[in-house]
């Protein structure tokens, strides 16, 4: 029997937080943390926790699995269980809305200030805008961010700054319009990030990378920008 | 775009090269300093006077000490602004914030006062 150290926290009943245990009988297979959830949620169906494509696309399960940020669908049992034991938390340094659901409206914030979307204001052409292939292979590694917020809630800077650092996701969501060689606002983007918090305030501890589930690197895209920033104001 | 006033250059790129810039300059000042210690085993008073009175050795300690002070304000203002904040220790931080860093402001360009009188004294 496997044992899991699940939060709870339902601010309608309890005064604060608790852990609570719960056993599960895995039956000698390596299945995934979210079947894990979904099953004790069978027998205890107060425990509440997002959830939607269960198969890392959707980004809805973030969560705290053992300490490491992650993806509750695509993390199997034989990564997450430390010293015989699951313990899983809400994703850190976001308010809690009940047990494993947090409220990412300051990262939402964050992601629509870096204005996610093509700005170009020259004439659309008869069909599309048209990229050579190179062009292209600069948006890998950053297109594939599926807004699950596992960096951004694994970085300190994010956590005591969340207001102002636009943090690891925003970041690499920042420079994947700013690599874009269809989006025309690159001056009006880079001058939007120039102060000592937006971007700045990353040290490069790279949590980011660490906790990543789709493989990407925000500290990298990070340095982009910067180099970025570096070439066109001195 | 976050705006500041007390940062050091009041842009995040200004703060960031010149972190980066202001440790090269330390590092080099630590290189040569160590170094010169390991190749003079027989070190006396003279020959260490006699380095710090001359006008190459007086401006690199100086570009050092404002290297110093540099980093030291970047530092500080990070840390200040990280931990002492409304977020987490509630309304007071923005005064108690305000009389940390106007203090270590204060603090560090009395060291490169002091420091130049000392380096002009010797």
């Amino acid at each position: 029997m496997l044992n899991v150290s699940i939060y709870r926290y339902n601010p309608e009943v309890d005064s604060e937080p608790y852990m609570q245990d719960f056993e599960f009988d895995t039956q000698g297979k390596d299945v995934m943390v979210l079947d894990v959830l979904e099953k004790l949620k069978i027998e205890d169906p107060t425990l509440v926790f997002r959830r939607s494509c269960r198969e890392g696309v959707c980004g809805s399960d973030g969560m705290n699995i053992s300490g490491k940020n992650g993806l509750a669908c695509v993390t199997p049992l034989s990564e997450a269980v430390k010293k015989g034991k699951l313990v899983i938390r809400p994703l850190p340094g976001l308010p809690v809305i009940r047990d494993l659901v947090i409220d990412m409206s300051q990262f939402y914030a964050q992601y629509e200030k870096i204005q996610p979307y093509m700005i170009n204001n020259t004439p659309a052409p008869a069909i599309e805008r048209l990229q050579s292939q190179e062009e292209r292979a600069k948006l890998d590694g950053l297109y594939e961010c599926i807004l699950c917020a596992c960096c951004s809630t694994a970085c300190p800077s994010f956590w005591w700054n969340p207001d102002k650092f636009i943090g690891p996701s925003g970041l690499l969501q920042a420079y994947r319009f700013l690599a874009d060689s269809r989006d025309t606002a690159t001056e009006a983007r880079l001058a939007n990030l120039d102060d000592p918090f937006s971007v700045f305030r990353c040290h490069g501890i790279m949590n980011c990378v660490q906790v990543c589930p789709k493989g990407l690197n925000p500290t990298k895209a990070i340095g982009h920008i910067r180099d970025m920033l570096v070439r066109t104001a001195t | 775009m976050v705006t500041t006033v007390t940062s050091l250059g009041r842009s995040g790129l200004s703060d960031w090269l010149i972190a980066r810039v202001s440790a090269y300059v330390m590092s080099a000042y630590l290189i040569f300093i160590v170094g010169y210690l390991m190749l003079t085993p027989e070190l006396n008073y003279a020959d260490w006077a006699a380095l710090n009175s001359s006008l190459p050795m007086r401006m690199f300690s100086l570009l050092t000490i404002l290297s110093i002070a540099a980093h030291a304000w970047i530092g500080m203002w990070c840390v200040l602004t990280d931990y002492v904040t409304v977020r987490l220790i509630g309304p007071k931080a923005t005064a108690l914030r305000i009389i940390f860093q106007l203090g270590m402001i204060a603090i560090t360009l009395l060291y490169v006062i002091w420091a130049i009188d000392i380096l002009w004294g010797i």
